[in-house]
């Protein structure tokens, strides 16, 4: 009876396609439509300068705290794009380029920022769960989506994100234990950015990988690149697949870089040096694409300048929708007795009508 | 003798703490480096070592979870949860564990643990950033749940807390964390854990307040009276359990009138408790029905109306003056 090893049913890969030099696996490079292509693209760039524009505004208080998503793009975007409408999504609150992808206007984002809940509120058709934003708590959720997928018969998936933080937390491995059990269509999609605010990854777990967590589970993990938009949406489309013909979930770690701060209340300066950030922007997602692009004759200098106007074209006129709209819902204090029951109980009638009545007077 | 904000109150009774009492450790998640997101730890890990001022992995569970045990094993941890709003992950820890071992092991152990946490609204925040849901923990017996107000109380109420055998939750006032600064002697001080303070005389009307709020319920008072000619017996409770019955009801009893103001949600909250201990020991004194300015019972809206949300000076007057109105 001699120590034997025991053999695991998964091993954990790292997928890389297109690397921060431009180098590209041929053999592994997906078939993806020079149309698709170009629309991951302008959702990139329509992200980043989204976020840039957020930042400015937050920072002349015209709206408030928020999560910059900048450098995370590909990760998202890449992830989102292997999934269908009908597909369930549940993002964590850094998740603006994915959750526009699936069809979120900019101005929600800018009211539910701003101060209004109506921000939060989920256009027709559009199964996107809310901004969840106590830590990891939203992936449970990601299997009860699957397991009800499962009851109705459908061939749907639920898709959760989170971040290296989370895998910290409780509810990420009930989650991934649980969706194992039950093998529910669930991808679990982290983001590992390096940092839960000021605590590095390295102090967050002694484990090698985020994605080998899954093993514990009976779950396959794996990990790629996450700033390479290719290698991304390869791990998902495969995890996607695998959860429609009901195999069961799949943990990705898409390994990125938060390039800005935690939220805007956030001093990076106090955990980080510059240099690190210095060598993450080199491996920043968006240009690197852009090379691909530009290299397989789908994109040149002039049709960037051109989006890039479009896309300041669009925010403005977000912006611009966005701020009338507060405007007009600045003095609707009142809603904030709506939405808690489906019928208002009396003592909470009272209580609006209270008030009403205060602000009346005053 | 300096003046501080709240936050460097807060500062100094961890620093002076630590120094005296090897037995004290911070934990929680961005303590050390960073030395708090709102900079309460600042320091600390230069000073007392990483071993004693712990970043904790993304686990608030985990970070009760821990103290519990380092307390039963002679440590005092004093936790940080970033916002209260999180605190609820470490619910169970708090309420099966932290609150009970005294109890289940018949006094063979006891859990000296602090969680401090900011709570409360007014600083444009995100969602789970602006609750104030005290009455959580002071509905869970074996809990102490403490409230300070000032940069003063807000020091000697938190060495109380660290000396204390029990646990003892520690709500932080986020919105008056720099709002003012008060003189705070340099020298020790502690306050009682589970007594009020008088904080201005008068024998027209109480008010009853605390935390944050306590700076609206002042404005009200001093409004009063320098529009109304009314002087009011100005109560800050301090500790929100146990409740200083004595101080309140005696109050009451020279004033017949009382207005009681939380943040909190209404039902249930802090303020009935108090209206119910008044009923029960000075019923024959009122001279007007209790009432009391508080929260909605609703969730606190995002920013742009959280204002509303909040009770001010302008709303505890009104109430203050229906209440002084009442013919007995």
């Amino acid at each position: 009876m001699p120590r034997t090893t025991i053999d695991l049913p998964y091993q954990v890969e790292h997928i890389s396609i297109l690397d921060e030099d431009g180098n590209l696996d041929h053999d592994l490079e997906p078939d993806l439509s020079e149309e698709f292509l170009l629309r991951l693209h302008r959702y990139m760039l329509l992200g980043r300068r989204f976020d840039e524009r957020m930042l400015k505004l937050q920072r002349q208080g015209r709206i408030g705290t928020f999560a910059p998503i900048q450098g995370q793009e590909a990760s998202q975007l890449g992830s989102v794009a292997a999934l269908r409408d009908s597909d369930w999504m549940a993002p964590a609150f850094r998740e603006s380029a994915a959750q526009l992808w699936r069809g979120q206007s900019m101005e929600s984002f800018l009211l539910y920022y701003g101060g209004y809940f109506r921000g939060g509120e989920i256009p027709e058709g559009i199964r996107n769960l809310p901004v969840a934003i106590p830590v990891g708590t939203q992936i449970l959720h990601a299997v009860g989506l699957g397991y009800a997928i499962k009851v109705h018969g459908q061939d749907d998936v639920a898709m959760v994100f989170f971040g290296d933080g989370a895998t910290s937390e409780g509810d990420f491995h009930e989650a991934v234990n649980n969706a194992g059990v039950f093998k529910t269509p669930t991808i679990f999609v982290c983001q590992n950015n390096q940092y839960a605010i000021s605590i590095p990854r390295s102090h967050q777990t002694q484990a090698k990988t985020l994605a080998q967590k899954a093993l514990a589970y009976g779950v396959p993990g794996i990990q790629t690149d996450g700033n390479d938009i290719l290698a991304v949406y390869v791990a998902a489309i495969e995890a996607v697949e695998r959860a429609r013909a009901g195999e069961g979930p799949t943990l990705i770690e898409n390994v990125t870089y938060r390039l800005s701060v935690h939220t805007t209340a956030d001093d990076p300066t106090r955990y980080r040096d510059e240099e690190e950030v210095a060598v993450w922007e080199k491996r920043e997602p968006i240009s690197r694409f852009q090379r691909y692009l530009k290299d397989k004759g789908m994109l040149t200098d002039n049709a960037i300048t051109a989006l890039e106007d479009e896309i300041k074209d669009e925010i403005a006129e977000a912006v611009d929708k966005a701020e009338e709209r507060m405007e007009t819902l600045k003095d609707e204090a009142i809603t904030m007795f709506d939405h808690l029951y489906a019928e208002r109980p009396a003592y909470l009638e009272e209580q609006r009508q209270a008030f009403a009545a205060h602000w009346e007077k005053a | 003798m300096a003046k501080m904000t709240m936050v460097q109150a807060l500062n100094l009774a961890l620093h002076q703490e630590m120094e005296k009492d090897d037995a004290i450790l911070v934990l929680g998640e961005d303590v050390a480096v960073d030395g708090g997101v709102f900079r309460v730890t600042e320091g600390l890990l230069e000073k007392y070592g990483e071993l004693r001022v712990i970043d904790t992995p993304l686990a608030e569970s985990a970070i009760i979870g821990t103290a519990v045990g380092m307390a039963i094993h002679g440590l005092k941890p004093v936790c940080e949860i970033q916002f209260s709003g999180f605190s609820y992950l470490a619910f169970h820890q708090l309420e099966s564990h932290a609150a009970r071992m005294r109890w289940r092991s018949r006094g063979a152990y006891h859990v000296p643990l602090v969680l401090r946490t900011p709570y409360g609204g007014g600083v444009r925040a995100l969602e789970h950033h602006s609750e104030s849901r005290e009455s959580y923990y002071a509905h869970t017996p074996g809990l102490k749940m403490v409230i300070p107000s000032s940069p003063r109380n807000a020091r000697a109420l938190l060495v109380s807390a660290m000396r204390d055998p029990d646990p003892v939750v520690f709500f932080e006032p986020k919105s008056i964390y720099r709002a003012f600064r008060e003189e705070v002697p340099d020298e020790e001080e502690a306050l009682p854990i589970g007594s009020a303070q008088v904080v201005r005389e008068g024998n027209d009307l109480t008010l009853i307040s605390y935390g944050a709020m306590m700076q609206p319920t002042l404005t009200a008072a001093d409004r009063l009276a320098e529009e109304d000619g009314i002087q009011a017996d100005v109560i800050d409770l301090l500790s929100i359990s146990p409740l200083d019955e004595e101080t309140c009801v005696n109050s009451v009893r020279k004033t017949g009138r009382v207005v009681i103001v939380n943040e909190a949600p209404r039902s249930f909250g802090p303020a009935a408790e108090v209206m119910a201990r008044l009923i029960e020991k000075s019923f024959w004194y009122l001279e007007a029905p209790i009432r009391r300015v508080t929260g909605y019972d609703v969730i606190i809206p995002l920013f742009a109306y959280e204002q509303a949300y909040l009770p001010d000076a302008q709303r505890i007057l009104r109430v203050a003056r229906e209440t002084l109105d009442v013919v007995s």
